[in-house]
């Protein structure tokens, strides 16, 4: 009776206020519309599917830590001289830069932490790409339609690699002082255009007095901002495509089997930001990054031993470490093979990345959409090929870092260079063979399983005495779920005669296609997944395993 | 007594005290007067000389020669001075174990430093050299810490690495870590020049140059170095800081990842 007296008179009279707002915002953004449509979204729950939101909110720690530097760092490249307080510099002739560095270091409440976060959340940030993107790779999850996302997410790691090392100049130190000396050279091997580049960005002859205002432009402003607007591109692919799936039961190219947006994935991504933001804060507090105090300001008469860039441009540096001095005189002109090939190589390693989706579904022929996701083994040519890249870019990691093996491990670090060079090029190729390899002895295995089931591990003593093992057939999931993959069949050259008797011309483009694609699908190169009929005539009762 | 007494007027008495009291101040002169030191100490330098020489007939001799001249095992010591004794037998380089190695590591001394000043005095004798510091001239009262580090870059980080960490030199041989080197072996190494590095007498780097570097290094890699920012991870820059990303870092947040993936709300079965 008096619930009904309550509620009558609010039926009639101004909806609640949480109500009114939201009334408001829809009738002027549309809210409601896309809630309804986007809250339901489903996606499936694995943890390899949350690397990209680790890069996701360690971009967004970046950003935010990045705006309170800005608040007290001075891109100028003025003299002045230290009188902070940090001793072993007193008195020193620095730039501006490198002075509010120090000054956001040791003077600047929080500033030190904030600084080491935002070093620390970089590194993160770039290597969760890099893992994120060989999830993907592995996965097959570039294919169809998912292409343009791909680039997107190469682009981002490219473009976070020069954003980083952008950034890593700013303070003007030592360290990185040398690293900038180090582009100026890649970029006067260029041919003919590299000393004007080299003008033009610096303003004049290296370092001049351009460059750090340059970078800051290019490191706070331009670069980020094109990441961010990437980063929106691909997260609306990612809504509009539907996250991708791993094959098992009930799982279709269809639909998603997950959990919904809202409330599930709201709390677990909010929750899991914290957790990325608190891992990170704790490595930023306990553990110091990038001592520039430690390494003097930039002098170009000054250099230091074990001058290396952050991570990401490590196998740059590699490349031009373990890259024989060549150098041709031409025409009057020097050309120094000894770092162009390097930063030709460079350009090269990432593109090969980059352009392989394009290359997988010209060699298949392949029009669908996929959207459940491969096992690594049931892809050999792919992952072998993966696997061969890494060995690549971990190779030049090692070159990168030939000293500190050579006095780390007491080898010769003219050894260690030429254990680089070597392996440069049998690397991948060993890398490329053993995988492949790897992935078909998991194919038969996986074959084994299906038509004899399980080892139990349990011996069985026959009554006429003899020992067998016990084998437990597979669940129906487990049946499935290791024979959803589909298989392709290698491709042919067709004949090359029509029924008139005229001959077609076969493009050498078409011979390097079948080529490859029996290189992928041939015969030895997948293992034939077991047919209904194997299942049945095995597991019909003849013979007990 | 009674015949003291007796002749105690007589004429020569006071010669004969007069000559008594110049034989006592005489003979308490000759026990305690500095002059006697002098005759003392040039024996003991000869002493500590022969005492360093048998050292070296033993310790030394079979690769230097007998008689410091050097061999095809290892250089000759003539000229090399106290200083380059008693940095290499100092930090424990000699005597080294092989001289086929890339370098002579530093290890713990075998000798006492009273027998590396015999080793040291023996060598110096051969031929002048530079002689062992003094306490005063590297100890870092009165250094400019900021002016070392400026000199540390220019001269000493190509191989030594900003704070002195140590880095590698061609074909196995390397610049040894900094860390905690006794001032006074950072003195003479680099007024000696030991091994690969070259050496930097007071024409080239002046005695206040070599206290303000000795200065920076302590205060910059040593056991009273402070790091503002926490663990250092060695030192060594990116190369580790990239490593401690990828592991600790990254691993962190797969490891967390896993964790929040595998705690999903479960449907519930009807």
């Amino acid at each position: 009776m008096s619930t009904e007296a309550n509620e009558a008179p609010r039926s009639r009279g101004k909806a609640p206020a949480g109500e009114r707002v939201a009334d408001w915002a829809d009738g002027r953004l549309g809210i409601y519309s896309l809630a309804k449509a986007n809250m339901r979204k489903v996606f499936p729950d694995h943890w390899s599917f949350m690397l990209g939101e680790v890069c996701l909110y360690s971009f967004l720690i970046i950003i935010l830590t990045g705006v309170y530097l800005t608040l007290f760092f001075h891109p100028s490249m003025n003299e002045v001289e230290y009188h902070g307080s940090y001793v072993p510099l007193q008195g020193q002739l620095m730039s501006e830069a490198f002075n509010s560095t120090l000054h956001i270091s040791f003077d600047v409440r929080g500033g030190l932490l904030i600084r080491q976060i935002h070093h620390w959340a970089a590194l993160i940030f770039l290597a969760g790409m890099f893992v994120h993107m060989m999830r993907v790779f592995f996965t097959g999850a570039f294919r169809k339609p998912r292409e343009v996302n791909w680039l997107f997410g190469f682009l981002l790691f490219v473009l976070g690699m020069f954003t980083g090392f952008t950034g890593y100049s700013l303070p003007d130190d030592l360290l990185s002082g040398t690293g900038v000396r180090f582009t100026e050279g890649a970029i006067l091997s260029m041919p003919i255009v590299g000393t004007y580049i080299s003008f033009f960005l610096f303003g004049g002859q290296f370092p001049g007095h351009d460059f750090v205002a340059r970078f800051y432009s290019i490191h706070i402003l331009l670069l980020p901002g094109i990441m961010l607007g990437l980063v929106v591109a691909h997260l609306i692919l990612v809504f509009y495509h539907k996250h991708t799936q791993f094959a098992g039961p009930g799982k279709k190219e269809t639909n998603v089997v997950g959990m919904p947006l809202l409330p599930v994935y709201m709390a677990k991504a909010g929750g899991f930001f914290f957790l990325v933001f608190g891992v990170i804060a704790v490595i930023a507090a306990i553990t110091q990054i990038n001592p520039i105090w430690a390494m003097g300001p930039y002098r170009p008469d000054q250099v230091s031993t074990g001058a290396q860039p952050d991570w990401y441009m490590g196998f740059a540096e590699g490349l031009v470490r373990y890259m024989p001095g060549w150098e041709v005189n031409f025409w009057g002109h020097t050309l120094v093979l000894g770092v162009f090939i390097p930063l030709v190589l460079f350009g090269v390693v990432l593109m090969a990345i980059a352009v392989y989706p394009f290359i997988e579904s010209w060699v298949t022929g392949d029009k669908r959409e996929h959207h459940i996701l491969d096992r690594p083994r049931n892809a050999p040519t792919r992952t072998a090929f993966g696997v061969a890249w890494v060995t690549v870019y971990m190779i030049g990691l090692v070159g990168g870092g030939n000293d500190l093996w050579a006095t780390h491990f007491h080898l010769s670090i003219n050894q260690v260079t030429w254990f680089v060079r070597i392996f440069f090029f049998a690397g991948p190729v060993i890398a490329f063979i053993a995988t492949k390899r790897i992935c078909l002895g998991l194919q038969r295995r996986d074959k084994e399983k299906v038509l004899h089931g399980r080892e139990t591990g349990i011996i069985k003593r026959l009554p006429h005495g003899e020992f067998i093992e016990v084998h437990e057939p597979l669940s129906q999931e487990q049946l499935h779920t290791l024979t959803a993959h589909h298989q392709y069949e290698p491709a042919e050259i067709g004949p090359t005669v029509d029924e008139n008797g005229v001959e077609r011309k076969v493009k050498p483009t078409e011979r390097l296609r079948v080529k490859l694609s029996n290189a992928y699908y041939g015969k030895d190169n997948q293992i034939p997944k077991p047919t209904v009929d194997e299942y049945k005539e095995i597991t019909s009762g003849h013979g007990h395993h | 007594m009674k015949k003291l007494s007796a002749r105690r007027r007589h004429p020569l008495a006071a010669v004969v005290v007069l000559l008594l009291a110049l034989a006592a101040t005489g003979g308490l002169y000759a026990a305690f007067a500095p002059a006697g030191k002098a005759q003392a100490d040039e024996t003991s330098q000869s002493l500590t000389i022969k005492e360093g020489q048998k050292l070296y007939e033993v310790g030394c001799a079979s690769c230097h020669g007998t008689g410091g001249q050097g061999s095809s095992d290892g250089p000759s010591l003539v000229g090399v001075g106290a200083a380059a004794v008693d940095f290499q037998v100092g930090t424990g380089r000699m005597p080294a174990s092989s001289s086929q190695m890339a370098q002579i590591p530093a290890k713990k001394p075998i000798y006492t430093q009273a027998q590396i000043d015999q080793l040291a005095a023996y060598v110096a004798s051969l031929g002048a050299g530079p002689n062992v510091p003094t306490k005063e001239q590297y100890s870092k009262e009165g250094a400019d810490i900021a002016k070392g580090g400026e000199l540390f870059r220019t001269n000493c980080a190509q191989c030594h690495n900003f704070t002195g960490k140590g880095g590698a030199l061609t074909k196995g041989k390397y610049a040894p870590s900094l860390e905690d080197v006794a001032p006074k072996h950072i003195y003479e190494a680099m007024q000696t020049g030991p091994q690969n590095m070259p050496s930097f007498p007071d024409t080239t780097m002046t005695e206040k140059n070599k206290k303000d570097i000795i200065a920076y290094l302590n205060a910059v890699n040593s056991s009273e170095t402070e790091n503002p920012g926490g663990l250092e991870l060695g030192g060594l820059g990116p190369v580790s800081e990239g490593l401690f990303a990828w592991i600790f870092g990254l691993g962190a947040l797969i490891a967390v990842a896993v964790w929040v993936a595998a705690r999903t709300a479960k449907a519930k079965k009807s």
